[in-house]
């Protein structure tokens, strides 16, 4: 018998091609996502030593961040120009590399186009016990669905396309189990945003963190996509949650994914890759499921998280003085005085959207509480934007598509949109933000914004009444 | 890649935790094509106020930046490590960093020292006035006023610095074992190659 180990361990292992004296191992990549933003400088790399890409069968390029969500087409039927001169050439570089190169590409007029944390696994390109690398932090996303995933710098981008390989430290193991079962109003976005409030920003520096607990396996692949997205969130290198019946099904029938008897021999390699009984985590954190409430941000770190029934803390009230400081800091740049009831906070802008958040079970539920409602009038924005073609077809056969525009709501072509400030999806400086993406840094959704994390049902809850609202108020 | 071995010379204390590289670049400089001038944008938030740090008479072009915990978290983007290289910053000495930008960093030929918050509150004291040097060789982080500071790196790393080596070069001599990897993956786990 070998040494009980965890589903990390096991993938880990598995990939391994060369281990260095110093413990520094030579891992195989089996799937490279690749976009427009960090990828230009890495061709140009290639190009200028003469390489090729090793694999372009285990590649895929899409182009998401500084795409604009407005129509992409004209009424003809013809591609639109994007203005942005920049944004225009970052994509004009990635059309003339994918074919250069030999990398399959998905076009940004394409039916399936999205964002590649998004694409990744809605095509089955992302398979369990898999490596996933992208130039992107989020790319821990695809832990979701047991894949060890994690987000590289252009130079690695260039590495993995000219070996197909990374140079990599083992990682240390967390497990965060999450046992019981959640309240109503309360879905993964919530789940993540708790985790991150206990653990802290730094709470997972140097480790890769395996989500586990009743509440975890309760969740849709959907919801653990969301999860494992955020493991960055915490400082983790990735996330990873254990493949089970609920992956299976997703993935079945997928283009990408095996059929058949390959089918078969995945299963029966992807069941043997759970945690085995006896195997020991670095560190473990246990969270009960019902002490999380609907939750949102009120700072500049994603680890800033109340329960919406809360208030802004005093920055005193933190024990370590570099936090108070940076409390202080973050509650000037949001704008808030302590003890503010997060409910009485005015929203002016709501962005459901990212790769945190766009799939259908989030424009589901977004829908669920904007219906038969309308946007409230100091809302001067409110954006939808799935996370693919795919999603965007699929909610706009089930009518969602209407609902929102009914509400005022703005109905989205898909890509990151206001996750990031680089396309023209941006919230002014000084206003408020209910975002359902992750992160709540300073600038982050354009110069001066402040973000307000939260679910996809708190952002349409928010969008309806104007200011920050338990959705637990909304649901019938 | 410029190796690196002593760097001396005035250090930014910027002392500040969790800078992330939002802060270090904003995304709005990530829409280039190529790798040079992102120095202009690093810092540009902090920079606006006319009077930062970075641009002072005592400190611009500074080789060393000392900062708090947890730095360079965020996102991926090798922009920040590209923006501090083009500021000129050869070291960065913090108690901690965010894995992917210390990764970027020693890619791009930035040495990320770490040492224990003491011994940065010494530092940031020192940089008020005098220089700061940091040796790679001996691991060494030394003062005018004889403070020694003896930090870890890991020793690949280490070398990679050292000797401004390339990663990609340095991996093609491992080509055969990756050849044999892919020809192990394709007779046990065929189905691990994309379907269609
Ligand atoms: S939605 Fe945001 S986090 Fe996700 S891939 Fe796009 S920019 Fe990155």
């Amino acid at each position: 018998m070998t040494r009980p180990r965890t589903l990390y361990e096991k993938i880990w292992d598995a990939h391994v091609v060369e281990q260095r004296p110093d413990g520094t191992c030579l891992i195989f990549i089996d799937r490279h996502l690749v976009h427009e933003v960090t990828s230009p400088q890495a061709f140009a790399g290639l190009r200028a030593s003469g390489r090729t890409v090793r694999r372009p069968d285990l590649t895929l390029a899409v182009p998401d961040h500084n795409l604009p969500t407005t129509a992409r087409k004209d009424a003809g039927g013809n591609k639109l120009p994007i203005a942005d001169p920049e944004s225009a050439a970052q994509l004009a570089a990635l059309e003339k590399n994918a074919p250069e190169f030999g990398i399959r590409y998905i076009d940004a007029v394409a039916p399936e186009q999205g964002i590649v944390h998004v694409v990744g696994p809605e095509q089955g390109f992302s398979l369990p016990g898999t490596t996933i690398v992208c130039g992107d932090s989020h790319t821990a996303c695809h832990g979701g669905i047991g894949a060890l995933a994690f987000g590289i710098g252009t130079s690695e981008v260039e590495h993995v396309l000219a070996t197909q390989t990374l140079l990599l430290q083992p990682a240390k193991t967390m497990e965060v189990r999450v046992e019981g079962e959640v309240g109503p109003g309360v879905t993964a976005k919530d789940v993540i945003l708790h985790i991150t409030g206990t653990i802290g920003a730094a709470g997972g520096t140097g480790h890769v963190i395996e989500y586990t607990g009743s509440a975890i396996r309760a969740l849709s692949i959907e919801g653990r996509l969301t999860v494992s997205n955020m493991a960055i969130e915490g400082g983790a290198r990735a996330g990873l949650i254990a493949p089970d019946e609920t992956t299976l099904a997703y993935l079945k029938g997928r283009p990408y994914a095996p059929r058949g008897a390959d089918w078969d021999a995945a299963v029966a390699y992807w069941k043997s890759l759970a945690t085995d009984p006896g195997a020991t985590y670095d560190k473990t954190v246990v969270i009960d499921a019902a002490d999380i409430a609907p939750s949102v941000t009120w700072g500049t770190s994603p680890e800033d998280v109340v329960p919406i029934t809360g208030t802004v803390p005093d920055p005193a009230s933190f024990a370590d003085p570099s936090k108070q400081a940076a409390a202080a800091k973050s509650l000037a740049y949001m704008g808030l005085e302590p003890g503010t009831r997060m409910q009485d906070v005015r929203i002016e802008n709501i962005f459901i959207g990212s790769c945190t958040n766009s799939r259908i079970e989030d424009m589901r539920a977004a829908a669920a509480i904007v219906k038969g409602r309308k946007k409230a009038d100091n809302v001067k924005w409110a954006i939808v934007v799935p996370g693919s073609g795919l999603v965007k077809a699929q909610a706009e056969a089930e009518g969602l598509d209407r609902i929102f525009t009914d509400a005022g709501l703005e109905w989205r072509e898909p890509g990151c949109s206001a996750c990031l400030a680089m396309n023209p999806d941006k919230v002014p400086a000084g206003e408020r933000c209910a975002s359902t993406s992750n992160r709540n840094f300073v600038g982050r959704q354009g110069p001066g914004s402040r973000t307000h994390l939260v679910s996809p049902a708190m952002a349409a809850a928010a969008a309806v009444t104007g200011r920050l609202t338990d959705v637990r108020e909304l649901m019938a | 890649m410029t190796p690196i071995e002593k760097v001396e010379g005035r250090a930014i204390p910027l002392g500040l935790k969790n800078v992330d590289t939002d802060v270090i670049i904003p995304a709005h400089w990530l829409k280039t094509t190529s790798r040079e001038g992102m120095g202009k944008g690093a810092f540009e938030t902090l920079r606006a106020d006319p009077d930062n740090l970075f641009d002072s008479a005592e400190y611009k072009g500074a080789p060393i930046l000392i900062a708090g915990d947890n730095f360079g978290c965020g996102s991926s983007r090798e922009h920040a490590a590209w923006a501090l290289g083009d500021l000129g910053i050869r070291v960065v000495i913090a108690p901690s960093y965010s894995d992917i930008f210390s990764g970027n960093a020693v890619k791009n030929g930035i040495l990320p020292v770490v040492l224990p918050q003491a011994a940065i509150d010494r530092l940031m004291e020192v940089a008020q006035t005098d220089p700061v040097h940091v040796d790679l060789d001996t691991q060494t982080v030394t003062t005018p006023f004889q403070d020694r500071f003896v930090f870890e790196i890991d020793p690949f790393r280490k070398m990679c610095l050292l000797e401004g080596l390339d990663e990609i070069s340095l991996t093609e001599k491992s080509d055969a074992a990756i050849g044999a990897y892919e020809a192990k993956l394709d007779a046990e786990r065929p189905w691990m190659r994309p379907a269609a």
